[in-house]
């Protein structure tokens, strides 16, 4: 049960896959908190418009998001390894990793609502 | 299994190699990044709605528990995303060896700390 329990749970049900994904997935993450870091550090008087038009930009929106996907995709794998690692009953086990695939599902379609009301 | 052999569950005895702390900090950080989502996300919401709102989360993040919260969010995100280089440097077989393990772990620890002081200064 566990054993089943453990590969129908992870995001791509094989680990190597699994693996290359949280890797790629890791540099987009990377990438884009660096922009916008790199973003604030460099606008440190920041204004309501130009925030707005750099997430206007159609450019910006898409690796927006690529993030926000990139991020499910990436949390989702390494919260699955966690959860595994630490806890054995299979019912809990399965609350706790659906509780999180669906948190991770709404943060991504908030995230595309924010996106297209700014 | 052998009942007389040695057991030791007392975590705080032991000798943890840096490169051990490294990597539990790694999924410490990672987690924690998880948990504050959410708190991003509205603070994303309110900076792009209006020129009202982008205002009133300015002055919110002026609080001085708000600047702490913030604080912790960035060091962890700044610390996994260091760990997480070294961490894929090492998948593509660069540093295996013990010795330069051990070296990039004291590299980790070093550049992490100067980001978040930095990241601690920018905020205050
Ligand atoms: C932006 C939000 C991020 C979140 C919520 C997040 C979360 C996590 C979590 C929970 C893990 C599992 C840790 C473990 O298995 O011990 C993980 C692993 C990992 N993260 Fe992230 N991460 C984020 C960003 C990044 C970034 C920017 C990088 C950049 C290099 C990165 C690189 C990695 C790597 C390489 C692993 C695999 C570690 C392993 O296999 O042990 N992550 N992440």
């Amino acid at each position: 049960m566990v054993n089943k329990l453990t590969s129908i749970t992870s995001l791509t049900r094989n680990g190597v896959r699994d693996w290359l994904v949280q890797r790629v997935t890791s540099l987009i993450l990377a990438v884009y908190i660096l922009f916008l870091l790199g973003y604030l550090v460099f606008h440190p008087s920041i204004e309501f418009f130009a925030w707005q038009s750099l997430f206007q930009s159609t450019a910006f929106r898409v690796f927006s998001v690529l993030f926000l996907l990139s991020l499910m995709w990436h949390a989702w794998i390494g919260m699955w390894t966690i959860v595994t690692d630490y806890i054995k009953p299979a019912d809990i086990r399965l609350a706790v990793i659906l509780i999180i695939i669906i948190a991770l599902f709404a943060y991504v379609i908030w995230g595309i609502d924010i996106l297209w009301s700014a | 299994m052998n009942k007389q052999r040695p057991i030791n569950v007392y975590l705080l005895t032991y000798k943890y190699p840096v490169t051990a702390i490294i990597s539990v900090l790694h999924r410490v950080s990672g987690a924690f990044v998880f948990l504050l989502i959410p708190l991003l996300l509205w603070m994303l919401a309110s900076s792009l709605a209006s020129p009202q709102q982008f205002d009133e989360l300015q002055g919110m993040l002026g609080n001085p528990m708000m600047k702490l919260i913030l604080w912790l969010f960035l060091s962890a995100l700044l610390y996994h995303l260091v760990a997480g280089i070294r961490h894929l440097a090492m998948d593509f077989g660069v540093g295996e060896s013990l010795n330069s393990a051990c070296r990039s772990a004291w590299a980790v620890a070093i550049i992490a700390a100067i980001l978040i002081l930095l990241t601690g200064i920018w905020l205050w």
